[in-house]
């Protein structure tokens, strides 16, 4: 009898798994179905872009500072031991656009965004304010989530892209005002070694799909989140947890797809 | 009121954002150097290319002059066929010679012109005859034991001071 039980119990949880899968793939292509008729709204969406976008601003420029700052100074520990110091813009460079500018900003903007976002849409639901929506035969799917899905996706490659510059601000006045690179060399050896396409492209092809992974996640977690304030709460956990942990996976698999060839 | 406060904040980041890309392609990469400058076309044969690789620097007198754009393999001389993308405002004459040459001890490979001294210029589709391969330090290494072990021992005829 046991047996059967654990049976029972193991084809319920493949069931809701793939349940939940399901649930969640739908979910992903009614948002891409409704894009466009999202940005046709575009006054819903400009208001998301302010609210993901404008507020990240800072820490994300901050972040890509210090982290520029900090490229300066452990890159030209390295390389100056190999007396090829003025390599420095090229490791500054390339490390920010190919790897730490997209996956860092995504991190960032799934902490500081993202948590928003399912916070906000579980609360919505724990206020019953979706139904209340579909009573008034308004998609919430269509007024709520599909501008911020679009909001989310313009605005965090625009941040990467502030990032990334601004960190190769922060290794320039590290390495050159500072330390003393030759301002020369440390942009010539950058602009030798960083390809346009191969690696400034790739680096916002990898930011738009980190930012459409982020957003959806938080979205969903938002969207299926228990109406109880316990529920809020662990969904916003549960948001920044999955969507760091799949910014971190997907980048292996866009980098191995990317630049092992 | 509020509408159009986002709408210029909005539009301020978008810009912002523009302005980043932009850094990125023209001022830490080379978008510029890629593509507003016509060049010509020109291959060479190498026994030996070591760690040369495409999108490398061709220098003359130090000053980048043009790209390595393909590098293939010639099944019927056995060599590595280089192509060459030179920038037209630099001619050289149609007896000039390469060389494969490393910048620094462990810096990146790059192919040095040096200039001919015939009256006529390379034009796109012509061949480089006259090259150098790259100096791979394991020949080196071998070459110099080998000239070693051919001179006479020390000591073996008579002592020297």
């Amino acid at each position: 009898m046991n047996v059967i039980h654990m049976l029972a119990a193991l084809g319920a949880a493949t069931r809701q798994a793939l349940a939940d899968w399901g649930f969640g793939a739908r979910l992903f292509f009614k948002l891409l179905k409704m894009s466009g008729a999202a940005l046709r709204r575009f006054g819903l969406v400009r208001d998301q872009v302010h609210f993901l976008g404008n507020y990240s601003l800072a820490i994300i420029t901050v972040s890509g500072l210090f982290v520029g700052f900090v490229l300066g100074l452990q890159g030209y520990y390295t390389l100056q031991r190999y007396g090829s110091a003025e390599a420095l813009g090229l490791l500054v460079a390339l490390s920010l656009v190919r790897e730490l500018g997209p996956v860092v900003a995504a991190l960032l903007y799934a902490g500081r965004a993202g948590a928003s976002l399912t916070a906000e849409i579980g609360l919505m639901r724990a206020g019953e304010q979706l139904t209340a929506l579909e009573m008034m035969a308004v998609d919430p799917i269509q007024r709520i989530l599909a501008p911020r899905f679009m909001g989310g996706v313009i605005a965090l490659p625009l941040l990467t892209a502030v990032f990334s510059a601004v960190g190769i601000l922060g290794g320039y006045v590290v390495g050159v005002l500072l330390i003393g690179v030759d301002a020369g060399s440390f942009w010539s050896q950058m602009q030798g070694g960083v390809d346009v396409f191969k690696d400034v492209g790739n680096g916002i092809i990898k930011s738009i799909v980190f930012g459409v992974a982020v957003t959806f996640i938080a979205l969903l977690q938002g969207y299926v989140a228990k109406p109880t304030p316990e529920g809020v709460a662990s969904a916003t956990t549960r948001s920044v947890v999955v969507s760091s942990l799949s910014v971190l996976g997907l980048d292996f698999i866009l980098t191995a797809m990317m630049f092992s060839i | 009121m509020q509408r159009s406060k986002n709408d210029i904040w909005v539009g301020l980041f978008v810009l912002l954002g523009a302005v980043a890309v932009l850094f990125l392609a023209l001022k830490s990469a080379n978008l510029l150097t890629l593509n507003f400058r016509s060049d010509y076309e020109v291959t060479a044969k190498f026994d030996n290319i070591g760690g040369l690789k495409p999108g490398a620097a061709v220098k003359s007198a130090g000053v980048v002059v043009g790209r390595v754009k393909n590098i293939a393999f010639d099944g019927e001389s056995f060599q590595a066929k280089v192509t060459l993308a030179l920038q037209s405002q630099n001619q050289f004459p149609a007896d000039s010679s390469l060389k494969i040459l490393t910048s620094g001890l462990l810096g990146e490979q790059y192919l040095d012109i040096t200039p001919g001294a015939d009256e006529k210029n390379l034009v796109a589709g012509d061949k480089i005859g006259s090259t150098q391969s790259a100096v791979i330090l394991e020949n080196l290494i071998s070459q110099f034991l080998y000239s070693k072990a051919a001179e006479p021992a020390p000591g073996a005829e008579g002592k020297k001071p």
